[in-house]
């Protein structure tokens, strides 16, 4: 059944992204158009119920409300798997800059030009 | 003491010169006010240089370990240990005439003469790290629970880095400091221990154990972490290895 393909696929998909933890360029496109295609596709879908169950048939899935849940479950996963990647790298950023302010209230001089270079004794 | 005008403790110091001129000791901090001020002060006795992180502590512990005669850079929040090693490793580079770099737990569990031991091995073989193991030493009395979880985190350690060390997670490290400068901590918790080992490897760095006691006080176990803890480091690793490798 190609229902089953597109989700496994999609889950390797989400697998990956987790060990990468980057963001790139080309993921901030795939995310741009995945929201463009399903805002599409839901206006579609409301204007033509008959469509979306149509659609899960010809991927082997019974009923359209079936085949909304998997979707459903794979964009949560994805987005879920984002914020996390999102989380972290602001969490460097923030360990980052508390220790710039820590160390330069330890010692103002040593970023500076004019630093003692003589030993302290 | 003899008091002056100047806020920096610093310049207050007595002109005693301990030794180890070109060693910087690192000690991250979490509210340990109960034993910091003993810890610097004996670790003061033979290192001029002692940097104490303070990792957000709600306690004294700042204050205490100044007055017993060390640095103290303070995280303005709680960052967790790594990013505290870090802070301080980067303290002690930007210090002139710093070589040698050793980090040191707060809690009192390491001996100064295992310290310098260590510095005078890295001095005197060129090595780039030293790594302090408490199964080396044949006097150790590692409690039984905790050899075995320690014992699994070596052999995961070596399974996964390919070091040949015996003690995954010791807080007595020397470091020179080409090495030094290279390290970076970014696991939360208490994964950076292994993540330093894994820098090692990736680093090809040259490195060596030295046999160190651990002195298991009740005050160091009630601070030490718990056993399934090993579990969370476990899933950082896996997941920091894979990166590394993707």
């Amino acid at each position: 059944m190609i229902i089953k393909l597109i989700l496994v696929a999609a889950l390797a998909g989400a697998a990956v992204t987790l060990v990468r933890g980057r963001r790139t360029a080309l993921s901030l496109l795939v995310r741009r158009a995945l929201t463009l295609g399903v805002l599409a596709a839901g206006v579609v879908a409301v204007l033509f119920p008959a469509t979306v169950t149509e659609v899960a048939r010809a991927v082997g899935v019974g009923r359209g409300t079936d085949l909304v849940l998997y979707l459903l479950v794979v964009t949560f996963l994805f987005v879920s798997i984002s914020l996390y990647l999102r989380l972290g790298e602001m969490h460097d950023r923030y360990v980052e800059l508390a220790r710039r302010v820590a160390l330069h209230e330890a010692d103002p001089d040593a970023h500076e030009t004019n630093r003692r270079l003589t030993p302290r004794r | 003491m003899v008091p002056t005008a100047t806020p920096r403790p610093r310049d207050a110091e007595p002109v005693v010169v301990p030794g180890n001129h070109d060693t910087c000791v690192v000690v991250p901090m979490y509210d340990e006010a109960g034993v910091i001020a003993s810890v610097v002060a004996e670790l003061r006795g033979r290192f001029d240089r002692v940097v104490c992180v303070d990792d957000g502590s709600r306690d004294a512990s700042a204050t205490l370990a100044a007055a017993a005669g060390a640095d103290v850079v303070r995280h303005p929040v709680n960052l967790g240990q790594g990013a505290a090693l870090e802070t301080g490793i980067r303290y002690a580079l930007a210090q002139p005439g710093v070589d040698y770099v050793v980090t040191y737990d707060a809690d009192g569990q390491h001996s100064l003469a295992d310290a310098e031991a260590m510095v005078r091995l890295a001095r005197a073989e060129g090595l780039q790290v030293v790594l302090g193991s408490r199964f080396l030493a044949t006097l150790s009395d590692v409690p039984a629970g905790r050899r075995r979880l320690l014992r699994a985190a070596v052999r995961f350690t070596r399974s996964t880095t390919g070091l040949d060390v015996t003690d995954a997670h010791n807080g007595l490290r020397v470091l020179r400091r080409d090495a030094a400068a290279g390290l970076r901590l970014r696991l939360h918790g208490m994964s950076h221990a292994s993540e330093i080992l894994g820098q090692v490897a990736r680093g090809g760095y040259s490195y060596a154990e030295h046999p160190v006691t651990i002195r298991y006080t009740d005050y160091s176990r009630a601070k030490g972490q718990r056993g399934w803890n090993a579990l969370n480091i476990v899933f950082d690793l896996v997941v920091d290895r894979l990166r590394a490798a993707a």
